[in-house]
């Protein structure tokens, strides 16, 4: 005698999922968000703590990839400067669709402290942002929760991307 | 420590009124007789080099010599009096109230553990010698030198910017380069990336970090009164979003319209 009574007759008599194409799409891209490893100061530190064994990013789907090719988000870790800030745009162009973009820490958000000639203020400046993480630097919980927040989003927005509004202009 | 001055009626006043902390000038002392730095001055006379002056700071020999001269100074310092290291090389501006720029050199004599700094003043638009056939890192440090103050230095092997890009305008360790970084560095990576006729629509560079302009619906999001990104900033007063939508009840509050949670934390 089985445990749980499972209607099979509901399925026709097969394990099928029925679902919306959209809740399928998201489900399958928002549980395997492998991001570019990207760290550019102290804010890596800890994005590396997140991916290390003690706060084991991976049971989100969530494994660093070292090339724009294979990766879908970006977590840009740390201070941008202005003379790196091309490459960053290079990396960006470079990943496929579709891609999201996750600002770590107060140096990638505004330029934080260094409100000085050479440091980008804000990333959002040269690419579309989804997620702005406050913080110096964030804590390994914290950047989790940014990645479980875009997950939300993504399961959110239409498996269509052309549909969402994004920053398209920049 | 600073000056007392009387605390009656503090409060009224400006709590600072030095604008700058001026560092009280290090005392200067002569060479003593016999000693290592007395050595190197004489060799430095044998060889026929121009001290201009030369005194004790901290614990070091400062000597000043003509610019012509920097080359076979340290070349000298070297060879005769086994000053085998320079650990930095650099220059100060002091055009504003000179109109030259003083070019240090920092030397180390690792048998005696004695340090020495030759120093010399050029002109705002005069060149100097390299050292790098002398003292190997100056390759680098002459390159930082040249990218951050603009000074030339003839016979280098490879004079380019080593810390802000090629294409970067201006030097920025001199005092006349705005902090905060002038036309050109304000819309450099705008410039690079997209091309001028981008900066209409990305912009001017937000330098106050507490700004919030909630009719900014490409930067900002009213929590409560959420539109979509770029829509009309009229918008956002006329929408009404529910906040308990994608966020935590206690952790945000609307505060144009005041909530039990509000109450209780006031």
């Amino acid at each position: 005698m089985a445990q749980h009574q499972v209607n099979y007759a509901s399925s026709g008599g097969l394990p099928v999922v029925l679902t919306s194409a959209d809740h399928l799409i998201n489900w399958g891209r928002s549980n395997s968000l492998w991001p570019l490893t990207y760290g550019l100061a102290c804010c890596a530190i800890e994005m590396m703590a997140s991916g290390a064994s003690r706060y084991d990013f991976d049971r989100m789907g969530v494994i660093f990839r070292a090339s724009p090719r294979q990766a879908d988000v970006m977590i840009l870790a740390g201070t941008l400067t202005k003379k790196h800030a091309e490459f960053t745009r290079r990396l960006y162009d470079q990943m496929a669709e579709p891609k999201w973009v996750i600002s770590m820490g107060s140096c990638a958000n505004t330029g934080g402290m260094f409100n000085t000639y050479s440091i980008v203020q804000g990333v959002d400046r040269i690419v579309p942002v989804d997620i702005y993480l406050p913080g110096c630097a964030p804590r390994p919980e914290t950047l989790q929760y940014a990645v479980m927040m875009l997950q939300k989003k993504i399961r959110r927005q239409s498996a269509n991307m052309k549909k969402n509004q994004k920053q398209r202009f920049i | 420590m600073r000056r007392y001055s009387p605390k009656k009626n503090v409060q009224a006043k400006a709590k600072y009124t030095d604008r700058f902390w001026v560092a009280p000038r290090v005392p200067r002392g002569s060479v003593e007789e016999g000693s290592y730095f007395a050595e190197v001055l004489e060799t430095l006379k044998e060889s026929g080099i121009e001290v201009l002056e030369s005194f004790v700071e901290l614990g070091q020999l400062v000597i000043k010599i003509n610019p012509e001269q920097n080359v076979e100074t340290l070349k000298t310092l070297k060879e005769k009096s086994c000053v085998k290291m320079c650990s930095e090389l650099s220059a100060v501006d002091y055009l504003a109230q000179d109109g030259e720029f003083e070019v240090f050199y920092q030397l180390l004599n690792l048998d005696k553990a004695q340090r020495l700094r030759v120093v010399t003043r050029i002109k705002e638009d005069q060149a100097i010698e390299s050292v790098e056939s002398i003292y190997k890192m100056a390759n680098f440090a002459e390159r930082e030198m040249y990218d951050m103050f603009g000074i030339y230095v003839n016979n280098h092997s490879y004079l380019k910017r080593i810390l802000m890009p090629d294409d970067w305008v201006g030097h920025p360790l001199l005092k006349t380069y705005p902090l905060q970084g002038d036309e050109h560095a304000s819309w450099y990576e705008v410039d690079k990336i997209f091309g001028k006729e981008y900066r209409d629509i990305i912009g001017p560079e937000i330098r106050d970090t507490a700004t919030i302009d909630r009719y900014d619906t490409q930067r900002f999001a009213r929590v409560g009164h959420e539109v979509p990104f770029g829509a009309d900033p009229e918008l956002v007063d006329k929408t009404k979003t529910s906040i308990e939508d994608g966020y935590s009840k206690t952790f945000l509050t609307d505060y144009t319209t005041g909530s039990k949670e509000l109450e209780n934390r006031r």
